[in-house]
């Protein structure tokens, strides 16, 4: 595969930084849940 | 206690750290903490995981060369997806800002959603943009082209950092969303404006480029479908996310609201006390 | 009566640039500043030149972001902007009154920054049909101008960490205007070979931003001030 190095490094970049937010996003969820209430957690 | 002029104004503003007796609650592994997650979700997030799998194998391996681009087509795969998703983002931030705005008492869902949906907007326009520069560097031999969509979508990216900024200003819940709502419904007229103005002035100077930043590209058919999963993909990831980060929001503004009650509960007892 | 209201804003903010002469003292020795230093960045008469007009443009944007934080920095210290509210003056009123001040602050900075650049870098208006275009730029680009910059030191106003937002938010927005703008006072310089006939396109483009933002704005301020 010509220009390997840009093409694997566009999906890396992808898929770490939509990653690195899921990973944020879900860890901030479990941090907080523990401070909450089952009522203030409509979706449970 | 003299009353405060203006209701909802915060008395105190609070600094969300985590609270030090998190040691002392008897740990649980970390799937068994309750979080945002419900078991719809975990199915949705499997699936996402899965998708994304397959669109790496159909997007580097299956997929074939193009006859123009040669290899770099495959950058396309994450190129694209992540740029329409941007795009349906940031129109949902604005449908959500209007529906916010339209009556008054409105839920701040309608808030919570639109700043979670801005903010994974902002994430994939960064992504499509850095993605889309090294896809220019490969076939245009530049990383960045003052033409009117990249310029554009340039502004797009500095605008709702600016909105997501606007976000933390500070204040009441209220306040905060009526001035991104109205931010964000402010965008949708400025961003085709200064699409037009840009699309004006390139046509003005049209300098020799090295290729032309319009060009349709053909795609066969193992090809179009590994664009069409990875658009199908990254808009599913994109509602993952959503519903966990405006979730996160919600218990934000929950713990925020109960840290001031308490603040006040205290107040209130010195003053007795 | 609305009109009536607008004016008597308009004419309470220039009264207080009057009495505190910020824009005089402080804004337009700092926009010449500027003027300044792109000559010592560029170095090159011909590029200076070529360039005024940008650079006229630009120093007046960021002399803007100046007199809109001063404007609404006064309103909201002792909360005159809330009394107003409260004593409920029309919103829209206060938008128009507070943007016709801040376009004559605006229109002054940049007679003085044309006048400027036609010292400095050597820039010229050629002929009564350079002046008109000139003249209709400036007070085309200015309404654009007064319009947004109202409306977004509206949304910033009274806010923690005002300062280093409202440039963030005000510079994309104007884009079109100094695309417009700059590309007009080229053409009445005749800058790069343009003329005077290739500049007023460009001054329709503006005159359709101030069409959009002064609707749009009499229309959001309310909500934005209404906190």
């Amino acid at each position: 595969m010509d220009h390997a190095g840009f093409i694997l490094l566009s999906w890396v970049l992808t898929f770490a930084a939509t990653g690195a937010y899921a990973r944020f996003v879900v860890r901030r969820g479990r941090d907080l849940a523990a401070r909450a209430t089952r009522e203030e957690m409509p979706w449970t | 206690m003299t009353s405060d002029s203006v209701s909802d104004r915060p008395l105190i503003s609070i600094d969300l750290a985590l609270p030090t007796d998190l040691d002392t609650v008897t740990p649980a592994s970390a799937a068994n903490r309750p979080g945002t997650g419900t078991a719809a979700t975990r199915r949705l997030g499997t699936l996402v995981a899965v998708m994304l799998t397959a669109l790496a194998a159909f997007g580097l391996v299956f997929s074939a060369e193009d006859v123009v681009q040669g290899s770099t087509v495959r950058i396309m795969y994450v190129h694209v997806p992540t740029i329409w998703v941007a795009y349906m983002a940031f129109l949902v931030t604005a449908v959500c800002s209007g529906a916010y705005l339209s009556r008054r008492n409105r839920s701040l869902a309608w808030d919570r959603v639109a700043g979670a949906s801005a903010e994974v907007g902002v994430l994939f326009v960064a992504i499509s943009l850095v993605t889309g520069s090294l896809w220019g560097r490969l076939t245009w031999g530049t990383y960045w082209v003052w033409d009117a969509r990249l310029t554009t979508t340039l502004f797009l990216f500095i605008t709702y950092v600016g909105y997501l900024a606007v976000r933390r200003l500070g204040g009441t819940q209220r306040q905060r969303a009526r001035r991104s709502a109205v931010l964000a419904l402010l965008a949708v007229l400025e961003i085709p404006l200064v699409h037009f103005s840009v699309e004006l002035w390139r046509s003005l100077h049209q300098e020799a480029s090295v290729a032309n930043p319009n060009a349709r590209v053909e795609l066969d058919g193992l090809m179009l479908f590994s664009l069409f999963l990875g658009v199908v993909t990254f808009t599913l990831f994109y509602v993952w996310l959503v519903l966990h980060r405006q979730r996160v929001l919600a218990l934000e503004d929950t713990v925020a609201d109960r840290g001031l009650d308490e603040a006040i509960r205290d107040r209130r007892n010195e003053a007795v006390g | 009566m609305r009109a009536r209201i607008a004016l008597a804003v308009a004419r309470k903010d220039l009264r207080i640039e009057a009495n505190s002469r910020v824009l005089t003292n402080q804004v337009a020795p700092f926009s010449a500043v500027v003027m300044v230093m792109f000559a010592f960045a560029l170095d090159n008469d011909g590029i200076l030149q070529r360039v005024a007009p940008g650079l006229v443009w630009l120093a007046v944007l960021f002399s803007m972001l100046v007199v809109v934080q001063r404007g609404f920095s006064v309103e909201t210290a002792d909360g005159a902007l809330d009394s107003l509210r409260v004593a409920g003056v029309d919103p829209a009123a206060i938008f128009w009154g507070k943007a016709v001040a801040l376009m004559a602050q605006l229109a002054a900075l940049e007679a003085l920054l044309v006048a400027t650049a036609i010292i400095l870098y050597n820039s010229s208006l050629d002929g009564a049909a350079a002046v008109v275009l000139a003249v209709v730029t400036i007070v085309a680009a200015t309404a654009g101008l007064g319009f947004v910059g109202i409306l977004y030191g509206g949304l910033a106003a009274g806010a923690r960490g005002r300062e280093t937002l409202l440039p963030l938010l005000l510079l994309p927005v104007v884009a079109p205007v100094l695309i417009g703008a700059t590309r007009a006072t080229e053409a009445a310089f005749g800058a790069g070979g343009a003329t005077v006939s290739e500049g007023w396109p460009w001054v329709g483009l503006l005159a359709v931003f101030v069409v959009v933002f002064g609707a749009v704005g009499s229309l959001a301020f309310g909500p934005l001030i209404d906190e």
